[in-house]
């Protein structure tokens, strides 16, 4: 019985969390500290078989170990990615280069390197979540793109993009202010909730995801353009 | 003058080229002096040889010619006794003399001179001689062997010939002198035989000739031979070279032809079993290395998710702590803050491990290290408020090197920990300049300094200036060794000066493009400010 469902919470919970972790003892003790926090959470030990967790618990978002048995995370990401935009937090032992690369082409949104502050993990699942506490009617127009901030969609010529909820964060955080260039570590702080610098090539691979979603020629981008040595702006 | 110059330049150059050649090519130094030394037998042999041709015809020569002048002039002494003694007409009976023998030369090819009478030198007449012949041809000396009565006697001379039109061709040749008594007046004329040496010169011509002619093939064999000899040593030697270059280059799998058993044969045999000795250590190596780093991955994840776990549960007992008695209170605490010291010394192992299996790689960006600087300065701005010091960063511009922001950070964070560890009081100066080479940042503290020698041992791993001193921020003691792995990495200098109660500065000189050559740092190692006295040496390099 690898499954657990937690109790049914008497207050309003903050979001449902799926935890796909092989170590039990981290599972629980990150659903201890989750639902301190006032979210619901789900705990999942194997590789194979996340995904029909995932499809009947519907959790608001993912905490995904890198090494699982029975599945490797990598593979498990791709395939949640592929039917969801719910966000998904890579939880990695290995601070190393082509792991986090990796993890991050795979579809995760962001990543945290065992072993992390609590604190830190909260902060960058609150930054992931924080969208529902938020809701504001706004329309913005970004190139050739129209975005209704409030119902979450992207539009262009009438025909709806999919965008997942951090690349949609990623450009309002963008169109809000067409006329500023992004230094990628204001990026990291305003749309991933990040408090400290760290890594950038976070921002780099989401812009590139961002880019073969809205962009007429990924290569020759229009909407999200690239500020030689500074960063990243929205396209007028 | 420029086509001059060009033209010196190119014979330099020509030279130069000749030189290197010498120099490299061991068949030309062995072919040159295998055939200077034959050269030099060679000559000596030919020069013996011309040598004994040429006394050999000689002698024969002279033989011949005394044997000659003695029957000639024993015929004309018979003719002389078979004259009347009435006969008294001196000239005529000495033209009588004469006119037979010139008669003879002409056809055997010998010049006749008469001269005399011997002794009386007031009397003499003109002397009578083959026609043309110039009668200085007779060597005084051998005129005055024949002043008095003498035997037969020759020397070498010069025959010198009168032309027609007046022109004098000399040939070398042999006088020989002989003497007759004339009846007429009882006086002694000497009778001078010349014979010409021009069939022995020519001989003696025609066998130098051949003579060089033969040394000149000999040495060219002599050469070809030693070119045939050396190249059948040298381009093993010279096969074997390149397979070594090649095996130096890392094509492990490079091995030598083996052909026959002769030495050669047996040198690239060891030297295949060598190249494959190597290659199996280096694979050897590379799998120890590989395995190494599998190690420090497979640890680091084992370790890493039970200290999440503990570190989680720490810290859910240090916020719960309120509700504790005071000793438990106490303990959750101090469990909390060694989680923290665990947690940075298992990264710091980790990160070190990871330089020592050679898996640290660099991710080079464009980086300004003012930018990095200012950064860092943020950062710790709350630590050095905590430990009474201020951080300070003086730059005037940007400052942009090609780097791995991440390692530089940490680099400058390691010195700025450091020296906020070790200030005690006073501020704490961070300085950062370029020039088209390199970019530097200094770190300069006025705290306890560094001891004599201590400069080059903060490096260290674990190493403490002095052990009884208490740490303040906590640090690994692998901070300034990591510094000092990433600062190699990038090809840079992380250096330290320091005096005791002077304070120290830690230099960090990057290369502005990655893969450059330092030569100087933009920022001096010993700080110019008024409290140091400059006095150089320690550990500036």
């Amino acid at each position: 019985m690898e499954r657990m469902t937690s109790p049914a919470p008497d207050i309003a919970t903050r979001g449902r969390i799926l935890v796909v972790d092989d170590d039990a003892s981290l599972a629980e003790m990150l659903t201890i500290v989750l639902r301190q926090e006032g979210f619901e959470t789900q705990m999942f030990g194997r590789g194979d078989g996340a995904l029909q967790v995932f499809r009947d618990y519907h959790p608001d978002l993912v905490l995904l170990d890198l090494m699982l048995p029975g599945k490797d995370g990598i593979d498990v990401c791709k395939e949640i990615r592929a039917e969801s935009g719910v966000p998904i937090v890579m939880l990695t032992a290995k601070g190393d280069t082509i792991d986090v690369v990796v993890g991050l082409e795979s579809g995760a949104d962001d990543y945290i390197v065992k072993p992390f502050k609590p604190k830190e993990l909260i902060a960058r699942i609150r930054a992931r979540v924080r969208r529902f506490d938020t809701p504001s009617p706004e329309a913005l127009a970004i190139g050739d793109l129209d975005i209704d901030v409030a119902g979450h969609s992207v539009m262009r010529e009438g025909r709806p993009i999919g965008l997942t909820p951090l690349e949609f964060d990623l450009l309002v955080c963008l169109a809000r202010k067409p006329w500023q260039v992004f230094t990628r570590e204001v990026l990291l702080e305003e749309v991933w909730g990040y408090r400290h610098a760290a890594d950038t090539r976070l921002v780099n691979v989401h812009v590139q995801r961002l880019r073969s979603k809205v962009e007429h020629d990924p290569e020759n981008p229009e909407v999200v353009l690239t500020v030689r040595g500074v960063g990243y702006k929205a396209g007028i | 003058m420029r086509l001059d110059r060009w033209g010196g330049q190119r014979a330099t150059r020509v030279v130069r080229h000749a030189l290197t050649f010498w120099r490299r090519s061991i068949q030309a130094r062995v072919v040159a002096s295998t055939v200077l030394l034959s050269a030099l037998v060679v000559g000596i042999v030919g020069v013996f040889l011309l040598q004994q041709t040429r006394d050999g015809l000689l002698e024969q020569r002279e033989a011949a010619a005394v044997g000659e002048a003695t029957r000639v002039t024993a015929e004309a002494r018979e003719r002389l006794a078979g004259v009347p003694p009435t006969e008294t007409d001196v000239a005529l009976q000495l033209r009588e003399l004469v006119e037979p023998i010139v008669q003879l030369g002409r056809s055997r090819d010998f010049a006749v001179v008469l001269s005399g009478p011997a002794g009386d030198s007031r009397n003499a007449g003109p002397a009578l001689y083959t026609p043309r012949l110039d009668e200085t041809s007779v060597p005084a000396d051998l005129e005055r062997h024949f002043d008095g009565v003498a035997r037969t006697a020759f020397t070498y001379t010069e025959i010198r010939q009168k032309a027609a039109d007046g022109a004098v061709t000399a040939t070398p040749g042999i006088v020989v002198g002989s003497q007759v008594r004339l009846p007429a007046d009882s006086q002694t004329y000497t009778l001078y035989y010349l014979f010409p040496l021009s069939d022995e010169i020519g001989t003696l011509r025609l066998v130098s000739r051949a003579l060089l002619t033969a040394a000149g093939l000999l040495l060219l064999l002599v050469a070809g031979v030693t070119w045939l000899v050396t190249r059948q040593v040298v381009t093993p030697v010279r096969m074997a070279r390149r397979v070594a270059e090649r095996l130096a280059a890392g094509q492990l799998q490079e091995r030598l032809k083996v052909e026959g058993e002769d030495d050669l044969a047996r040198l690239a045999t060891s030297f295949n079993q060598m190249a494959t000795n190597l290659q199996r250590q280096i694979r050897q190596l590379e799998e120890l290395s590989r395995v190494q780093r599998r190690f420090v991955s497979d640890v680091s994840h084992e370790l890493r998710t039970p200290l999440t776990t503990v570190r989680m549960a720490g810290e859910v007992l240090h916020d719960a702590r309120g509700d504790f008695d005071p000793t438990t209170a106490r303990a959750a605490e101090l469990l909390h803050h060694e989680l923290d010291r665990f947690e940075t010394l298992l990264v710091d192992l980790l990160e070190i491990s990871r330089f020592d299996a050679g898996a640290a790689v660099l991710e080079i960006d464009d980086v300004d290290l003012v930018d990095v600087a200012r950064r860092i300065v943020g950062s710790m701005s709350a630590l050095a408020t905590q430990n009474g010091v201020h951080v300070r960063l003086e730059a005037d511009r940007s400052c942009r090197a090609e780097a791995d922001v991440r390692r530089v950070e940490r680099i400058v964070r390691n010195l700025v920990s450091n020296a906020i560890d070790h200030a005690e009081s006073g501020d704490i100066v961070i300085r950062v300049a370029g020039d088209d080479h390199a970019a530097a940042i200094a770190v300069r503290d006025h705290g306890v300094g560094l001891g004599v020698g201590d400069a080059a041992m903060v490096f260290n791993r674990f190493w403490r200036a002095d052990p009884a001193r208490a740490r303040t921020s906590g640090g690994t003691g692998l901070g300034l060794s990591i510094a000092m792995e990433d600062t190699h990495l990038h090809g840079g200098w992380l250096q330290a000066w320091g005096r005791p109660g002077e304070g120290a500065q830690f230099r960090l000189t990057l290369p502005r493009r990655n893969g450059g050559v330092l030569r100087r740092s933009p920022l001096p190692l010993v700080p110019a400010d008024p409290t140091v006295q400059q006095v150089r040496g320690g550990a500036a390099r």
